[in-house]
């Protein structure tokens, strides 16, 4: 089955290409469309390359952070404003890897992949899409109801947390980068001793990544102390789904779940 | 089927091949270029056999189209003793602490292993960890490998304070 790999002059182009032919499928790093083509997949004919189109940049205007699509998991940490995330980019894969899979390509990481996209989801981050309408922006956590866009995403923005508000793990079994048990990050700041605006979110535990409300709202207004992540772990599973894969079952997920959140609240920054 | 064609440079030599559209660059490298050093393992990512230096970076190349690198530089393993040169210090403590077996994943390894010693001359076991958790060993238990490179590492400190 030929192949044909096209480069474009501009994601405008890119899209138009993308709308016309069902077949087409933008390249990001190649870990996630290539390993469809290489698996058989006959109903991907045309691979839209965006190298050159700018899409590999990262910008830092004050306090907010505009990642481009291409930006790789390598690219990350080798950003001291972004140094804070080195955890989660660091977790996913390994150096070759790493130095392939992009931000933009981990929103659409099949479970129980898409580590960073959980990162993302608590900092509040937002999609930059480009479609044939035009461009928008989507709030993550929209976003993740309805992946099946033709459209592109172009980079992904956040407010830079305050230093030590944010926290991340990852559960593995296959050290140290195995695909996730589960993940969870955390934006928890701190006014005058008490969260504030904590947000939390979920990796593997449920088909997309996910924000634990009922752990936000547990959390919210207290100061983070013992009574508080009890309080948290007994509510971490709610609205949980997450599914049964090589990694782990979807019973032991729900069972190490409050197990690992409150681990994560309680390590001290 | 129409051929594209494709150059780029491997192992300082620049290569010039007409190929099929789409062929995977782990492809051309065997079939073309008959640099057969470059395994295909998985063909998904996950196994690090196909790895090589694209740029300086290393990257899968089962997960890439050669057109794709259109005008890069790439390396492979045969590109680290060339033409009878003395084995590269990694490749020489493989061979001495019995780091390979089947061999099969060993073309990744070095490559995994030489890329992390070219950025940090004093790795501790994590680091040796890292940087070769994207490839998989079935036969040693890694256990000679990590020595490997670490030993790598301790002969290619000693060279360059001498």
């Amino acid at each position: 089955m030929p192949l044909q790999v096209v480069r474009v002059e501009s994601v405008r182009h890119a899209v138009a290409i993308l709308a016309a032919e069902g077949g087409a499928r933008f390249l990001g790093g190649g870990t996630l469309v290539m390993r469809d083509v290489n698996a058989g997949d006959t109903t991907i004919d045309t691979l839209v390359l965006p190298d050159g189109l700018g899409l590999d940049r990262i910008a830092i205007d004050g306090a907010q952070a505009t990642i481009g699509a291409s930006v790789s998991m390598a690219d990350i940490p080798r950003h001291p404003a972004l140094a804070f995330l080195k955890p989660v980019a660091g977790a996913i894969g390994g150096p070759a890897i790493r130095s392939m899979a992009t931000v933009g390509g981990n929103l659409f990481a099949p479970y129980p992949h898409g580590d960073f996209a959980v990162a993302l989801l608590a900092l509040g981050a937002a999609a930059t899409i480009e479609d044939l309408d035009g461009t928008r922006t989507v709030d993550l956590e929209d976003f993740f109801k309805n992946r099946a866009t033709r459209g592109i995403v172009r980079d992904v923005r956040f407010v830079l947390p305050p230093g030590g508000a944010f926290r991340f793990v990852k559960i593995v079994r296959r050290k140290p980068h195995g695909a996730s048990v589960l993940s969870i990050a955390a934006l928890l700041p701190v006014v005058a001793g008490k969260m504030s605006g904590a947000r939390i979110a979920y990796g593997a535990m449920a088909a997309t990544p996910m924000r634990a409300r009922s752990v936000e709202a547990a959390i919210e207004g207290q100061p983070l102390d013992k009574t508080t992540i009890a309080a948290a772990a007994r509510v971490a599973a709610d609205g949980c789904a997450p599914l049964t894969d090589p990694q782990a079952s979807d019973w032991y997920r729900l069972n190490v779940l409050p197990v690992h959140l409150a681990r994560l609240l309680a390590k001290q920054p | 089927m129409a051929r594209v064609p494709v150059t780029f440079t491997v192992n300082g030599d620049e290569q010039a091949e007409f190929i099929a559209p789409g062929a995977l660059l782990a492809d051309v490298l065997r079939d073309k270029l008959g640099l057969t050093a470059t395994k295909i393992g998985c063909a998904q990512g996950t196994c690090g056999a196909c790895t090589v230096l694209v740029d300086g970076e290393l990257k899968l190349s089962c997960l890439i189209p050669a057109e794709r690198v259109e005008g890069a530089s790439i390396e492979t393993l045969e590109g680290l003793a060339k033409n009878g040169a003395p084995l590269h210090p990694v490749q020489a403590a493989f061979a001495e602490n019995f780091a390979a077996q089947c061999g099969f994943c060993t073309s990744g390894m070095i490559l995994a292993a030489k890329t992390l010693l070219d950025r940090n001359q004093e790795p501790d076991r994590a680091a040796v960890v890292d940087a070769i958790s994207g490839n998989i060993c079935r036969c040693t238990g890694y256990e000679p490998i990590i020595a490997a490179i670490l030993a790598a590492a301790a002969e290619m400190r000693g060279r360059k304070s001498a």
